[in-house]
């Protein structure tokens, strides 16, 4: 009987708690997993602080700030939680950091946080809601506003806390064979502040493919259909168009198929979908680059293929374990 | 038959725990001064009660009789008298009949089966006969009657019989001491379902991370001619379907049983019970449970009579250190919360597990962001992510369309989902809505 070991104690039922199964969760969080992908940020962050100087880093918290601000201001207005710890809005400012040039005015840092944030994510219904990638809207908004300012890029200066207003074009603005591999490896090119190194994009890349971040069929067949197309059109007129080699190295193209396509709210869900995403990522990209006006086609054909996610989504359910067709005459 | 298992898509590696209860020798728990048996322990029909208030039962004698063939009948799980026949809180919080049982401490046999010594060469029908007279079920957690199992209807043959000793639950270690310690039982029971079956072999499916119940069973396996499979250590590699793939290789199809492809699927407890079922004539009336969890002073297994409190477990494994968030019978993927104490052990009552306050939080879900762990960690490979929308929607038309039905209920999606969304409660819900639907339209 009980009342012979009074040492022992038994639960008290009224504090039982009752829910539904399972009763572990795994540790992942999404304030874990928006960090985790800042820290695969962090090489291109460092090359571009490195490249670009105290610049660079004026350009990357006042995105950061602006974004953060502009969600808290949101759930102000609207009423809601705060919700800027999840890490979200911190991982979009520094992502449109990234999309920026070093020598970019302080307001269109800001205007672009608030675009990303209002116009990219809140005005859909907030996080896991917004059809498009909120920094390229962002980006895109701010290329159609200001043309000019949007596509002047800063010369990289190694060790060189600053620019100087000496100011160079991304490598695809060149003529073919003005251009070098190495120098686009290692990020001494003009350009946005995160396209810079395709090295340091590269490692970045792996730890998020390393961590199941992200899905790596998009940025394969991304890169792989750029590389493909443009190969293509190399072959058949060397003098017009620029090698594969440089396509892939440059541009946003290394920072839109790891950081940017990738995104999980606006890319397909299954892995089947991944790999059309990616190919119609690239597809598009390549069109533009080789015959539309605008030296950069990523931010446009991520945006593109954004929109048709949800169609995506919808031809590639899968068919579960155990599926067998329905006989005829059934169903 | 390969030697080689194979990996069935998804799954996920909870944190198992087994350390705290896995070197725990099985004890036999002492009797206690009274018993209270749930009447309806089957999937299917509650048996006809055969006793009333006051009457003097012993130890193996019958309670209640199989009222159909998807029934079984109870026994007693030691001598007294039936002190009530009253209603008290089920595992599912809904209250049941309940038949209690005052120990007159004696326990004294009483049980109507006779040992069956040369089951060898007895008859298929009366070793089924036994199994069902001996009120087994399966002992995994479903509780679904042991014969029908072993009843292939007209036209479908049966050509593999598999033990699931996968027990993939975290936490929970009963079956791995049953293996471990009566290995020999396993595999008796093994055979004797061969037998009844009509086939010369059996697997034995044992997930990797239990080489000592392999080992142990492999000493014995081939003197009955069973054969002992290691398997991958994958949550839910117990899951019957699962479990029948990694094995054979067969995908049982959405909506259909194991029997579909020629399959039947025992418990490594169910089939040692049958063991002593046909060899000494024990009805079912014990089982091995594990009783573990961080706030219990020591966790371990232990061999209890049907019937047994709660309390009594927790008593036994010295109380508890820190009160607990969580009670659960079961293990922590797909067991149930108790709002109370009063709950007892049943036949599929493979886990007492406390969870400790620092293991659980009060998360609130939030917003899908549609990262795809739960479709990649689906056993059954749907989409839990969309299939959620559409209940949100109570699109429960559209759930239905993207499979909801064929969802096991494993909760490998609330488990990865860093959104903490309600997963595998809203395809709970889905599959119910649906049925009620389908039995509306007639």
């Amino acid at each position: 009987m009980s009342e012979e070991t009074p040492t022992i104690q038994l639960p008290d039922p009224a504090k039982l708690v009752v829910s539904n199964s399972p009763h572990m969760r795994d540790k992942p969080t999404i304030n874990k997993i928006m960090f985790t992908v800042v820290a695969a940020m962090t090489p291109a962050l460092i090359v571009a602080v490195l490249f670009f100087g105290l610049a660079a880093l004026e350009v990357l918290v006042l995105c950061t700030l602006s974004c953060v601000l502009a969600e808290e201001g949101w759930n102000k207005f609207m009423k809601r939680p705060s919700s800027w710890k999840d890490g979200s809005a911190i991982l979009t400012g520094l992502l449109l950091g990234m999309n920026l040039n070093a020598g970019a005015p302080w307001w269109i840092c800001i205007l672009g946080g608030f675009l990303a944030i209002i116009l990219g994510k809140q005005l859909y219904g907030g996080l896991g809601y917004n059809p498009f990638n909120p920094v390229l809207v962002a980006r895109v908004g701010l290329l159609i506003g200001f043309p000019g300012l949007m596509t002047t890029w800063d010369k990289p200066q190694l060790g060189v806390m600053g620019i100087d207003g000496v100011t160079a074009a991304t490598p695809l603005g060149l003529a073919p064979g003005e251009t070098f591999i190495k120098d686009m490896v290692l990020g001494n090119v003009g350009g946005c502040l995160g396209e810079t190194s395709v090295l340091a994009l590269l490692i970045g890349g792996a730890i998020l493919i390393a961590f199941k971040l992200i899905k790596w069929e998009v940025p394969l067949m991304f890169i792989g259909t750029v590389f493909a197309i443009t190969g293509i059109a190399h072959l058949v007129n060397p003098e017009v168009y620029h090698s594969p080699f440089v396509h892939v190295f440059s541009g946003g193209l290394m920072l839109g198929a790891f950081f940017m396509a990738t995104d999980m709210v606006t890319s397909p869900m299954t892995h089947k979908g991944a790999w059309i995403f990616g190919f119609g990522c690239g597809l598009i990209t390549s069109l533009i680059r080789l015959w539309g006006s605008y030296p950069e086609g990523v931010s446009f054909a991520i945006l593109f293929m954004n929109a048709l996610v949800p169609l995506i989504d919808r031809s590639t359910i899968r068919k579960p374990f155990g599926f067998t067709a329905p006989a005829k005459g059934e169903a | 038959m390969s030697d080689k298992p194979r990996k069935f898509k998804g799954g996920v590696h909870p944190n198992d725990s087994k350390a705290l209860s896995a070197h725990k020798a099985i004890q036999e728990a002492p009797l206690f001064d009274s018993y209270k048996v749930i009447m309806h322990q089957n999937i299917g029909a509650p048996p006809e009660l055969l006793v009333k208030k006051g009457d003097t039962v012993k130890k193996g004698s019958l309670l209640a009789n199989a009222s159909g063939f998807v029934s079984v009948p109870l026994h007693a799980p030691t001598s007294g008298t039936i002190k009530a026949i009253d209603k008290v809180p089920g595992p599912t919080g809904i209250s049941v009949p309940c038949i209690e049982i005052t120990a007159d401490g004696e326990d004294e046999w009483g049980s109507p089966l006779e040992p069956i010594a040369d089951w060898k060469t007895t008859d298929a029908a009366v070793l089924k006969q036994r199994i069902w007279d001996a009120g087994i079920v399966g002992m995994g957690g479903a509780g679904f009657p042991a014969h029908v199992k072993l009843s292939p209807p007209e036209g479908k043959t049966v050509d593999t019989l598999i033990l699931n000793g996968a027990e993939c639950e975290p936490y929970l270690t009963a079956d791995h001491r049953l293996m471990l310690e009566q290995a020999e039982d396993v595999v008796l029971g093994a055979a004797i379902i061969a037998r009844v079956l009509g086939l010369k072999t059996g697997i034995i499916g044992v997930e990797n991370n239990k080489p000592d119940a392999i080992e142990a069973l492999n000493k014995v396996a081939s003197k009955y001619n069973i054969k002992v499979q290691g398997l991958p250590v994958n949550y839910p590699q117990g899951a019957e379907k699962q479990l029948i793939y990694a094995v054979t290789g067969r995908e049982v199809p959405v909506g259909k049983l194991p029997m579909d492809v020629g399959c039947v699927v025992q418990n490594v407890a169910s089939a040692a019970a049958i063991a002593d079922a046909v060899v000494k004539g024990l009805p079912s009336i014990e089982r091995i449970t594990t009783v573990t969890g961080k706030p219990l002073v020591e966790p371990g297994n232990w061999k209890f009579r049907i019937g047994t409190p709660v309390t009594k477990a927790l008593e036994l494994a010295g109380g508890i250190t820190e009160q607990p968030a969580k009670l659960l019978l079961g293990g922590p993927m797909m067991g149930i919360a108790q709002s109370s104490l009063n709950v007892t052990v049943m036949k599929n009552t493979s886990g007492v597990l406390l969870i400790s306050q620092d293991e659980v939080s009060q998360y609130t879900s939030e917003p899908c962001i549609r990262c795809g762990r739960c479709v990649d960690c689906c056993p059954m490979q749907i989409l839990p992510a969309t299939i959620s929308q559409a209940v949100e929607n109570k699109r429960f038309d559209w759930a239905e369309r993207l499979n909801v039905m064929a969802c096991i209920e494993c909760g490998s999606c609330s488990y990865s989902c860093p959104s903490h969304r309600p997963l595998n409660q809203q395809f709970k819900r889905a599959k119910i809505e649906i049925q009620a639907g389908l039995r509306k339209k007639g």
